[in-house]
């Protein structure tokens, strides 16, 4: 297929939506998803996540702002969308006295150049499970389901809805590898998911949403990057804070004090931390519990969350 | 590699099979849609008996026949398929299905057809046991009682959805269905001709949603409706169709309440 790497096949811009009771779920929101890419919206139960997606999915009509998938409106234009992305639902929508493979077959009389049915079960490990009835399925085999019938039509464009909720360590794992391969397929995926280490690996850029906005983009190492480095360790017998080398000088930004921990928080982790080693090697005393650690999505995370909800910050975009 | 691509007509009926397939295993739904409409028109024939059917010529096959497609439409296709589009909201089938290639009246009608294609059946399977028991001559005028049928089936099917709009529940879905069916019953003319009743009561039953196509299968039958008649019947059903259909497309909701 030839394919311009840096198409947009998602854009959306002033994006919003208000819910029949005047609760607005989406409050202006801008971003672009080039093809091939895997993106993540991130952030907590109500953040806005599944509103937006069902806005690109073409569910419903945006109150206001604009969606485009693969350059067409997904609301209006639905029969020039549908037959070109799949879609996996935060929850069910199966008939529960169908069987499994029933379900696949009525799925596959509905999409354009289906795949066989067995082959897509077989991809999420439900090939087995193909006779029983889909009340009999457990959660996270209800999930694979799903994500085998938003594979059935071999998408362009793949949303996929928290998809490794109710999953059990190893499931999460296979959909993980099945998400990398379609994305080296040259799928593009949308997904939402409230597990941080879910779309630090998967995603290749990801949204925060937090309370109907986005409150940072970029890759997950430049999200990542944005927030402090962490130290810790206790303060050795006998010694004080004052006793250290002058913080500033280590390039520690921030510290606190609880009992004999002491936490100190750098943008310079690299001369902090050989700085205060030389200092202990040089005292010829040991830090205990010594900790040293790159910020990781989760500080990034709390911070922006902590920060949007005191009202204190603009979007940070640090898309390259 | 496959490059099928698929059409309303594939798609359709792709999801009436599976809803075919779950209409089978729906015990309950298919006591009251299949054997309700055979037990009723006995009572109606008891009925007719006690009527004084003569003077307003009449037969009691010609008010027995069209009372049990009445019956039909109203349990096998109404009722059930309010239920239908209940549960599938429910359980989020419509809404995963509004998100592929389907289109919001594939939809709905795709899911109809196996509960209309049962009432079909029915009606024939009665129509033929009443022609026999009841030792009726051939319809004078065939045509008609096969349009006041299919105008029957069709707008059931779109008040179905109608009713399903404002039903939350499947447990509601047994209730609200209820009005519908009390009101056809009595004044639609399936237990009591309108014929029986004083014109200004009959004027207004005549733009019941039910009475033209009793008002048709009957006339099939009797073959003494008028042109004129004929077509206000077929008029008031047609009407009853779009008004739904309008609703439908207005007021349908894809979605559970949360």
């Amino acid at each position: 297929m030839e394919a311009n790497e840096h198409e947009h096949v998602i854009e959306v811009t002033g994006l919003r939506r208000v819910y029949g009771g005047g609760f607005e779920a989406v409050r202006g929101i801008d971003f672009s998803v080039r093809r091939g890419e895997v993106f993540a919206l991130l952030g907590t139960n109500g953040a806005g996540k599944t509103s937006t997606v069902e806005l690109l999915e073409g569910l419903a009509a945006p109150a206001g702002g604009r969606v485009r998938v693969l350059g067409h409106d997904p609301y209006t234009e639905r029969a020039a969308v549908r037959p070109r992305t799949g879609v996996m639902l935060q929850e069910g929508g199966f008939p529960s006295e169908l069987t499994v493979a029933e379900t696949a077959r009525m799925w596959a009389g509905c999409v354009s150049g289906a795949r066989p049915e067995r082959e897509v079960l077989a991809l999420v490990g439900l090939e087995a499970k193909a006779g029983v009835r889909v009340k009999q399925l457990s959660g996270g085999q209800r999930r694979r389901l799903d994500l085998a019938l938003a594979l059935l039509g071999d998408p362009e464009v793949l949303f996929l809805d928290e998809p490794t909720t109710g999953l059990d360590a190893e499931g999460r794992r296979d959909t993980w590898e099945l998400v990398g391969a379609l994305r080296d397929a040259g799928t593009t995926v949308l997904l939402t998911t409230h597990y941080l280490e879910e779309a630090e690996h998967l995603a290749d850029r990801l949204a925060i949403m937090h309370e109907g906005s986005i409150a940072a983009t970029g890759t997950p190492a430049e999200v990542t990057a944005s927030e402090p480095s962490r130290i810790t360790f206790e303060l050795p017998e006998g010694y004080f804070l004052g006793d250290l080398p002058p913080l500033a000088e280590l390039g520690v930004s921030d510290h606190t004090v609880d009992g004999r921990t002491v936490r100190l928080r750098t943008r310079e982790l690299q001369r902090a931390a050989t700085g205060l080693l030389m200092w202990a090697h040089g005292a010829g005393v040991e830090l205990r519990r010594l900790d040293v650690r790159s910020a990781s999505l989760e500080e990034a995370f709390l911070g922006i969350a902590k920060d949007a909800s005191a009202g204190t910050t603009a979007p940070k975009e640090y898309a390259a | 590699m496959s490059t099928t691509t698929t059409t309303p007509v594939s798609r359709m009926t792709s999801l009436a099979r599976a809803e075919l397939t779950l209409l089978g295993r729906s015990k309950g739904t298919l006591v009251a849609a299949l054997f309700v409409p055979l037990v009723l028109p006995l009572s109606v024939r008891s009925a007719a008996e006690e009527m004084d059917l003569a003077e307003v010529g009449l037969t009691p096959g010609a008010v027995v026949l069209p009372a049990a497609v009445g019956f039909s439409l109203l349990f096998a296709v109404y009722s059930a398929l309010v239920g239908v589009y209940v549960v599938r909201r429910e359980e989020l089938v419509l809404k995963r299905l509004r998100t592929g290639e389907l289109r919001d009246a594939e939809i709905l009608g795709g899911s109809a057809l196996p509960s209309v294609l049962t009432g079909l059946a029915q009606c024939l399977v009665l129509i033929t046991a009443c022609a026999v028991l009841l030792d009726m001559s051939a319809p004078s005028a065939p045509h008609l009682a096969v349009l006041g049928l299919l105008s029957g089936l069709v707008m059931c099917a779109a008040l179905a959805a109608v009713t399903a709009s404002f039903t939350r529940t499947a447990e509601s879905a047994q209730v609200t269905p209820m009005p519908l069916l009390m009101i056809s019953m009595i004044g639609s003319g399936m237990f009591v001709p309108l014929e029986l009743l004083p014109d200004q009561v009959a004027s207004v039953c005549e733009l019941l949603p039910l009475t033209p196509v009793v008002t048709l299968v009957r006339g099939g039958w009797t073959g003494d409706l008028s042109a004129y008649e004929s077509l206000g019947a077929l008029a008031t059903a047609v009407a009853w169709t779009l008004l739904a259909v309008f609703a439908v497309r207005r007021r349908f909701r894809w979605e559970p309440r949360h």
